[in-house]
Formats: C-alpha cells, structure tokens, sequence
C-alpha cells in the first residue's frame, strides 16, 4: 500500500492537492451550489474524462488529437440509445404508427427497429459497449496512423475530419440517429427516474468518483515505466525506437486508452444532461476540449479537470451576459496560454515551489563549483579502475 | 573470409537508392566476432545510409541483411534491436529530461511491450546493471544529474551506455567522437576497446588518428561504393583511398 501510494503521487505537495480538490467536489460544491449548478458542474467533469486522456495523450506522448469529441460522443450515443430505448416502450409510444421504437425514428417512416440498435436492449451490453466502442475505433484509426509514421500536424488534420465525418454522419442519418436534432426526451435508467433532484445529486457523485478513479489511473500510468516512454517517444522518439520498444504499438494503445475513458465521459454527460445530438461531438466541441486541456495544463491530470471547470464557467458566465464576444475572450485565452505559459493553471502553481528549489540549487551549486559538469572537466572514463 | 561462420553479419550486395540515385550499391561487407570494423570515407560516401539500412531505418532496395544467418532486410527496427543490434546516431540522442539513471534504466531490455512497462518494477538486478554500465562509461557519480546538463562528451558516452544496457551483439556507433577534445577522445578510444571484448562493434569515423587506434578492420566507401577493405596500414597506402580521401 505505500508502494502504491508512492507511485501515485511523486511528492507530498500532490497527494495534498489531490486530497485538497477530492473535498472541494464531494464536500464544499455540494452543501454550496444549488441543485442546477451542481448538475452544470456535474456536465463539466464529465469533459474532464476527455482532459485527462488529453493530457495522457497530447502532455506526455505529444500526440494532438483535435477529434475527441468523436470518443466522448461514442461512449455517448452508446449511453443514449439504451436509455431511449426504454424510453421508448409501446405503451408510452402507443400513437405512433409503429408502437415500440424511438420516435424520431417513427417520424422518418422506419417500422422496424434498426438491427444496430438491438443489443443496446441490455444494460451489460451497453455498459460493455461504452468501454469497448471508443477504444476499439481509436485503437484501429491509431494503429493504420502511427504504423504509417503520421504524426504532429497531419495527425491533428486526420483526427479533425474524422470529427467532421463523424458529426456528418450522425447528422444525415436522421432515422437511424436522430439527426441533428439527437437522442432527446431521455427519462429513466431501469424504471429509475434520472431527472429527479435525488438521481442528479447521485449522478453528479457517481461522476466526481468515476473521475477520480480515472485521475489516479492516469497518473498511475504515468508514473511508471509507461508515463517515462511516453515522455521518451515525445522527445526522442528514434531513441525509443532504437532502444527496442515498438513506438507505434505504445501510441495507439495511449489512443485507445484516451479514447475508452473520454467515452465514459460522453455516458456520464448523457446520464446527467439527459440528451446527446453532434454538436456536442464535432470539430468545436473537439478543439474545445483541447483548450480546457491547455489552459488547466497539458501535463497535469489535476490542471486538466479544473481547467474544465475554470473554462466552462468563464463561458456559462461570459457567453450570458456577452455571447458575440465570448469566442473571441476563449480564443484569446488559449493562445495566450500557448505563448506565455505552455503547461497551464498548473504549470503555474509548480512554479511556485520549484523556483525556491532552483534558488537553493544554484546557491549549492556556487558554494562548490566541483559539481558544475563542464565539456573542458569531464568525468575521467578508465580512473575507476 | 566470406564464408567464416564467426561472422555475426553479413551483408551482400547492399543497395538503395532514392528516387534514381543510388546512395549506396553493391555494398559487401562482412564483420567478425568481437572486431571493430571501421567505415571511412569522404562525406556523402554512404556510410550512415550503410547503418540505417542495417538497422532498419531506411529500407534497402536490393541485396541481403544476415545476422547470424538470419535475414534482417524488412524487419521492423525494434525487431532488429532486440535480435541484438543497438545502433548510436550521430547527435547525441537521449532524454535529456530524465536523470541518467533514468536513461539508462530506460534502455534495459525488460518490460518493453505495453503491459510490460505498466509491470515494471526496478530490481536490485536492474539497479546494480545501471550501475555496473555507469562505471564502465564514467559517469557513476552523476547517475542523479538530469542528462541535459552533462557536457557533450558525456552524453555520447550515455548513450553508448544505453547501448550497453540492451546487452547487443553488434554495436553501431556513427561518429562517436565528433566534438570531443583530445583527451576524451582518448577515453572514448578505450571505452571502444573494452566493449568490444563481448561483442563487434561497427564504427563510423572521420579522425584517422582515432581509427588507427581503435579499427580491427577499415573499410573505405565512396560514392556509395567500396573503395577498398582491409587493415588500417594497407588501407592507408592504397593509392585509390589517398587520392579520394586521405590524400584531400
């Protein structure tokens, strides 16, 4: 158990924030927000999934993925169609021509429920799926691209258009996908009502220790051998190549593994907002979550859900009361965060400690210069023997 | 020669070319056990093409890659390096983020798959070879220091530690002298000597002081071709290798 606690966090100051921002979310936001904020609050965590994968995937291994919303709208849609499936039972869709399946697919002249939409009958499944679908997409679509060596720029292209293609599909499929209207009207998860003040005080907790149990997984990966390499392929990836690991196999499995936990976020936005459509998943949703990343911090799993929380706020409060202007403040933002501090909210705060540790080093350093390494002084390579 | 089996490698007949230009053609080369077989020749004469097409980077467009009797040509990089073929680039490449313990624990074989690395847990075994590899390249009292800072010398030696660690039957190093004062040369020279008790090494070099020093065998490349192969002594008086190389 000390051996995992350590793993998981590098030093004590971590371990504290962690504990610090677990309390905020469990204890303080919810004896001090009304119910509809919580539930906002509750809606901007579950992008938080996303943010972490981004950092896993765009922080450590340099990958930028501008399609996410693709995998949260995955997991999503997955969570959807089962609850509108039971939403959809004949006795309350009894006056539509086809008693038994989802409206919107009545309206668009379908008799017969579409053979994709059958196993989604089942909880299980569902639950399965919302795991599987996302990672098993990315996993294929990263496997075809890092084998083939696309990266940086182009792979950013890529993953854009497949949210555009993603989104299109979704939109002219109107019968089979609701179209760009979405799956709305979403009431119950097995007979229990989600709607109800006490299911959302549920789902909002049941989202902040998901999330939790995802943030000390990330960081668990990232610190062991795996967050080192991850590191190693951004920085030197011909090194790593070099040194024996198959650099493209690491990358599509962090992919994938991005992928699957930003579906488990699109479930939990359903759950908690009651509806999914593709605006919530193309390209400005996508590159949104980029930014939410960037501002909190790209390498840290804690920066990048308060940068989701911070961001979606500014907005909520920004876009009521100046809603021509907010694009440009966000924008603004984010390219200010790229220029002036690259690692974020987060980066920030590290600095605060370190620059008194980089005081104390450089004053060590000065008191005995037999610890400056320099090219005309280097280590003797045979006087050991 | 050609058919000694105490050659680990043996290539034949070795060519590519890009887009019509034929970087290296007809290429023989063949390297005992334990020899340090070095490649001269004047720039753009082939040579790190040679290693990259040997260790997978670039693939070549005709002729054989055996190691060990085992064809090598189209195998995937990683592949050939854990067949046990490590190869150093020209520029100093390691993390220069992680300490050098970091590098060179990295670098050890264990635990290279996805699920591996999640597994991964820092033996005594693993730590004392990290250390036993520090020594050999002189930098076991900085195992601590984050490899950015160390000079230039020291961070070609960390990556032919790096090399060590995989524990490869063949080592490539492409200049592993460039930039280096005298004495470190001299250091380097050693280190080459020493590692190649266990296992050949193959050297791309410039400095024909430092090849006469450390080479076994010297081939000579030129424009893609083999000018002439054999001791550093009858090497050097070949009138051909003077008139295009040494002779300048």
């Amino acid at each position: 158990m000390p051996l995992l606690f350590r793993t998981l966090f590098k030093t004590r100051g971590e371990a504290i924030a962690f504990g610090g921002f677990l309390l905020l979310l469990v204890v303080i936001l919810p004896l001090a927000l009304p119910v509809f904020r919580l539930n906002l609050v509750g809606k901007y965590l579950t992008f938080g999934f996303v943010a972490i994968g981004l950092v896993l995937l765009w922080g450590r291994c340099g990958i930028l993925s501008l399609g996410q919303g693709v995998f949260f709208g995955l997991g999503g849609y997955c969570m959807a169609m089962f609850l509108k499936l039971e939403a959809s039972d004949p006795v309350t869709t009894a006056i539509q021509s086809t008693p038994g399946i989802p409206d919107f697919m009545d309206w668009n002249q379908i008799t017969k429920l579409p053979l994709l939409w059958e196993p989604f009958k089942s909880l299980p499944f569902t639950i399965f799926a919302i795991f599987v679908v996302p990672a098993v997409v990315a996993f294929i679509i990263g496997w075809a691209m890092f084998r083939r060596r696309v990266g940086g720029v182009y792979f950013a292209i890529i993953t854009q258009s497949i949210a555009l293609i993603f989104a299109l599909g979704i939109d002219g499929n109107q019968g089979f996908t609701g179209g760009r209207n979405g799956i709305t009207d979403l009431r119950t998860l097995c007979g229990w009502d989600i709607r109800s003040e006490n299911a959302q005080y549920i789902l909002y907790f049941l989202c902040v220790v998901l999330l939790f149990t995802v943030a000390l997984g990330a960081k668990y990966i990232i610190n062991t051998r795996l967050g080192r390499v991850l590191v190693a392929i951004r920085d030197r990836e011909d090194r790593v190549r070099f040194s024996g690991y198959d650099v493209a196999m690491i990358r599509a499995f962090i992919f994938a593994f991005a992928a699957m936990i930003s579906g488990l976020g699109g479930a939990l936005f359903v759950l908690q907002v009651g509806f999914m459509s593709p605006s919530i998943i193309g390209i400005v949703p996508s590159i949104e979550m980029v930014i939410f990343t960037a501002v909190g911090g790209r390498l840290s799993v804690l920066g990048a859900i308060l940068g989701c929380l911070i961001v979606n706020f500014g907005k909520t409060t920004f876009s009521e009361a100046y809603p021509d202007l907010w694009l440009y403040l966000m924008g603004g933002t984010f390219i200010s965060v790229v220029m002036f501090f690259p690692n974020g909210l987060a980066g920030l705060i590290e600095k605060i400690p370190t620059s008194r540790a980089k005081y104390l080093e450089v004053f060590n350093r000065v008191k005995k210069p037999s610890g400056l390494p320099t090219p005309t002084k280097a280590t003797p390579i045979t006087d050991e023997q | 020669m050609n058919n000694n089996s105490a050659n680990v490698l043996e290539v034949e007949d070795l060519g590519v070319s890009f887009d019509g230009f034929k970087a290296v053609d007809g290429f023989n080369f063949y390297l005992a056990q334990n020899h340090v077989h070095v490649i001269i020749g004047p720039n753009g004469a082939g040579k790190t093409t040679v290693l990259d097409l040997i260790c997978g980077k670039t693939l070549a467009t005709t002729g054989s890659i055996k190691f060990k009797g085992k064809e090598l040509r189209g195998s995937r990089e990683y592949r050939i390096v854990r067949a046990g073929i490590g190869r150093k680039f020209q520029n100093p490449s390691i993390y220069e983020n992680l300490t050098v313990f970091e590098n060179l624990e990295l670098s050890h074989p264990t635990g290279r798959g996805v699920l591996g690395c999640l597994m991964f847990r820092r033996t005594a075994g693993i730590k004392k070879q990290c250390d036993d590899v520090a020594v050999q390249i002189g930098l076991s009292d900085r195992l601590d220091t984050e490899a950015g800072i160390l000079s230039h010398g020291q961070k070609q030696w960390l990556e032919i530690g790096m090399l060590l660690m995989q524990d490869p039957e063949i080592i490539m190093l492409d200049e592993p002298v460039a930039g280096m004062s005298v004495r470190e040369r001299t250091q380097t020279a050693m280190l080459i000597r020493q590692i190649s008790k266990d296992r050949s090494v193959i050297v791309i070099e410039h400095d024909m002081e430092f090849v006469r020093e450390i080479a076994d065998r010297v081939t000579v490349m030129h424009m893609g071709k083999i000018l002439a192969e054999g001791s550093m002594d009858i090497v050097s008086q070949d009138p051909k290798v003077i008139e295009v190389y040494i002779g300048h």
